[in-house]
């Protein structure tokens, strides 16, 4: 027997061995110490916001820390936990191994990917600590606040553009491993969800994130040059910034949340003891999501100044992009029809997911739709939406996906218990942290405001007790996660009885996954 | 079991790096792309300062460039061809051409730019703010794109002088050469942004 990959010993010793290596399993496991703790550190800012909005007027903050706290809770959630959350985290560990190949395409690179990640996020991170007080702009930089403040935007901007960097490598990894290295008889209608929705992803990646690069470029030759290009008093238009901006960040949405659906995808055959239900649909609306959420990026810019026609056709194709979303859950949905479901910790996290996304997408249309918009634009409901779809959506997956292959990562199991405990615990003040917020931006109040208006203090003093709840679930999950790791129960190969190839391998997988390249000759989602 | 040296992967796979390649290609034209809007934004706004800006640069300098990189991009082609028919010598003269005229290009992008300067036209200058907002947006396109391009120049001048080393010392060869090839196409990308610049920039007047 090979050695696992967690007891290999190769040319380097200790942490060396780990942030030197190119196993993709090992750099997998990098990725998610590093998003594990950027997560801690994002939300930790998030209660913080909580708190200080739990009465009216400055309860434990100015309004300009209030400022900083939430560009750095957006910049840090966004670029340095849930863009490369699921991706690199679960897409290095897992998808050579689930589409039965020994690494991915280029080892080298994607350590580098990480070394890259780990640079950007320190830059990103300098800007609290250096210079002219922590960046205050939001993570959007909008022009032409993002170029006149005194605060120490330059180094969150350029960090921002490196981790871009990162990104990239890793999608441009992804496509090519998917593209050589399937095992022998894995038609691409054979792959499993996972990978489909990681190349689906990998695609966005690599065509999106070079425009948000030059769009941050811009706004660094407008600090340091003051080139004009979004600066009206040279004839620069700041809208402009606005477009180039989000014609990646809108997909960049599709980079976190397509993933997440990949795990959810992997989660309920699962445990449903069922095949999917319409794989093929399935596959096709990844992709289709993929192409349309390119073009629908003017809905972040309803009340900003575009042509009539210009809101007519984001409207439009933000409409026609909810398709191939219902699609994915009614399939879900009915994967569950008359299964013989197993109810385990992951299956909870999967079907509170399903639960969450709905209401994050349809209240996503009532954004879309351009009258509706106008009401609630820039208010607390729009936070609301986010949250459930970025958190609810990525979240849920994210701790759905780590307690499912959980075992096949350490070999070992988690307390049941106290997973399901975490879980109903952080539901629960989910659900009142963002619930009322929908309410609070439909009445009128604003986000982004360390302060608020009396009448909105009931509902607030509600989101923010949600808050202290869910980050009680979370250090539940965490810490029974990282307990378990070290003294958990041994594990099984397959304990969940899956069907993709990472059950086939022991737990831990050994070095090389496979002893010998498998042959595939089924379809992913078969169960005795 | 224990020769594997850190890892135990030793794949070679050269279709696999030449699709690795062109998707970083993709990647560079987007990011160009970008640029590129902006251009297209900024000139359709102001049609008459841009007109008379352009007007402003050596069409001569400029198109003496273009010679160059076009006869480096031939070049940098033969040497890929040159390797693969095992002529050692023949691909480290022609790597050396390919980079005395990348030298050659960026002497020259150093003279046009300094002429500019040295008139006071430079981002954020007294004298190009006196100008219309036009000509301070062109003169603003015209630095970043020529200068993002140059600093792509300077990326695979580095590039290729490893490349040439990696020849000498015999790592590329015959059998093994993908790495050369695609520093090639890479410099095609170089190649090909500036046939995109050159005439946005000096000729459209
Ligand atoms: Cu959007």
């Amino acid at each position: 027997m090979e050695p696992n990959y967690l007891e290999y010993k190769g040319k380097y010793k200790g942490i060396f061995a780990w942030i030197f290596s190119t196993d993709h399993k090992r750099i997998g496991l990098l990725y998610l110490y590093a998003v594990g703790a950027f997560f801690c550190v994002g939300a930790l800012l998030g209660l913080l916001m909580k708190l200080e909005l739990i009465a009216p007027d400055k309860t434990i903050m100015e309004a300009q820390v209030y400022n900083s706290v939430f560009t750095l809770h957006g910049i840090t959630m966004i670029f340095l936990v849930v863009i490369p959350g699921l991706p690199a985290v679960f897409g290095n560990f897992l998808l050579p191994i689930m589409i039965g190949a020994k690494d991915v395409a280029f080892p080298k690179l994607n350590l580098l990917s990480w070394w890259v990640y780990v640079f950007g996020a320190l830059l990103a991170l300098s800007s609290q600590f250096m210079g002219s007080g922590p960046p205050d702009t939001g993570w959007t930089f909008y022009a032409p606040y993002s170029f006149q403040t005194q605060s120490n935007v330059l180094p969150a901007v350029m960090g921002a553009f490196v981790l871009g960097f990162s990104s990239i490598l890793t999608g441009l990894n992804f496509i090519v491993t998917m593209h050589r290295m399937r095992a022998p008889g894995m038609g691409w209608f054979r792959m499993p969800l996972f990978p489909w929705t990681l190349y689906a992803t990998a695609w966005i990646q690599l065509l999106a994130t070079p425009i948000v690069g030059i769009t941050l470029l811009m706004i660094v030759a407008e600090r340091t040059l003051g080139i004009g290009f979004f600066d009206p008093a040279k004839g620069g238009d700041p809208i402009l910034y606005q477009h180039l901006f989000w014609i990646y960040s809108h997909p960049a949405v599709y980079i976190m949340i397509l993933p997440a659906m990949g795990a959810i995808s992997e989660i309920l055959p699962t445990f449903s003891k069922k095949p999917i239900f319409g794989y093929k649909a399935l596959v096709f609306s990844s992709l289709a999501i993929a192409l349309v959420g390119y073009f629908v990026w003017g809905h972040h810019m309803f009340t900003a100044g575009m042509s009539g026609t210009a809101l007519y056709a984001f409207s439009f194709l933000t409409f026609l992009v909810a398709i191939p979303s219902a699609i994915k859950v009614f399939n879900w949905v009915s994967t569950l029809y008359k299964a013989s479901i197993d109810m385990q910790t992951p299956f909870y996290w999967a079907t509170s997911f399903i639960f969450v996304f709905m209401i994050g997408g349809f209240s996503g249309l009532v954004l879309g739709a351009l009258a509706t918009n106008v009401h609630v634009h820039d208010t607390a409901f729009v936070v609301a939406h986010f949250h459930f779809i970025v958190f609810g959506g990525v979240g849920y997956a994210f701790f759905g996906a780590i307690h499912y292959w959980f075992p096949k990562i350490w070999g070992r199991m988690y307390d049941v218990k106290w997973a399901n405990f975490g879980w109903l615990t952080f539901f629960i003040g989910y659900l009142a942290l963002y619930g009322p917020m929908f309410y609070l931006g439909l009445v009128g109040m604003p986000r982004r405001y360390f302060d608020y208006l009396p009448e909105y203090h009931g509902p607030n003093i509600l989101s923010s007790l949600g808050a202290i709840v869910m980050i009680g679930g979370l250090a539940i999950i965490i810490t029974n996660l990282i307990i378990s790791s070290r003294r958990g129960e041994t594990a099984k190969a397959n304990p969940w009885g899956g069907s993709t190839l990472e059950w086939t391998v022991p737990s831990p997988p050994p070095l090389e996954n496979f002893e010998e390249i498998p042959v595939v000759d089924k379809n992913p989602y078969e169960y005795k | 079991m224990e020769q594997h040296s850190g890892h135990a992967l030793v794949h070679r796979d050269d279709e696999a790096s030449k699709i690795g390649m062109w998707l970083f290609i993709f990647t560079e034209l987007l990011l160009f792309g970008g640029l590129f809007v902006v251009y297209a934004v900024y000139r359709h706004l102001n049609p008459v300062a841009f007109h008379l800006a352009a007007e402003e640069l050596d069409v001569t300098v400029g198109t003496i460039n273009t010679v160059i990189l076009l006869v480096s991009s031939m070049t940098i082609a033969m040497a890929t061809s040159s390797i693969k028919l095992g002529n050692k010598r023949l691909t480290l003269l022609l790597l050396s051409i390919t980079m005395i005229l990348a030298i050659i290009f960026m002497v020259n992008k150093y003279f046009e730019w300094g002429g500019k300067i040295s008139h006071g036209i430079y981002p954020n200058s007294q004298t190009l703010l006196d100008l219309s907002q036009g000509d301070v947006l062109f003169f603003g396109l015209y630095y970043a794109m020529t200068g993002l391009h140059a600093l792509h120049i300077i990326v695979g001048l580095v590039i290729i002088a490893v490349m040439f080393f990696k020849v000498w010392n015999g790592s590329i060869n015959n059998d093994y050469n993908v790495q050369l090839e695609n520093s090639g196409l890479y410099w095609h990308l170089v190649d090909l942004i500036w046939i995109f610049l050159f005439p946005l920039f000096y000729l459209i007047t």
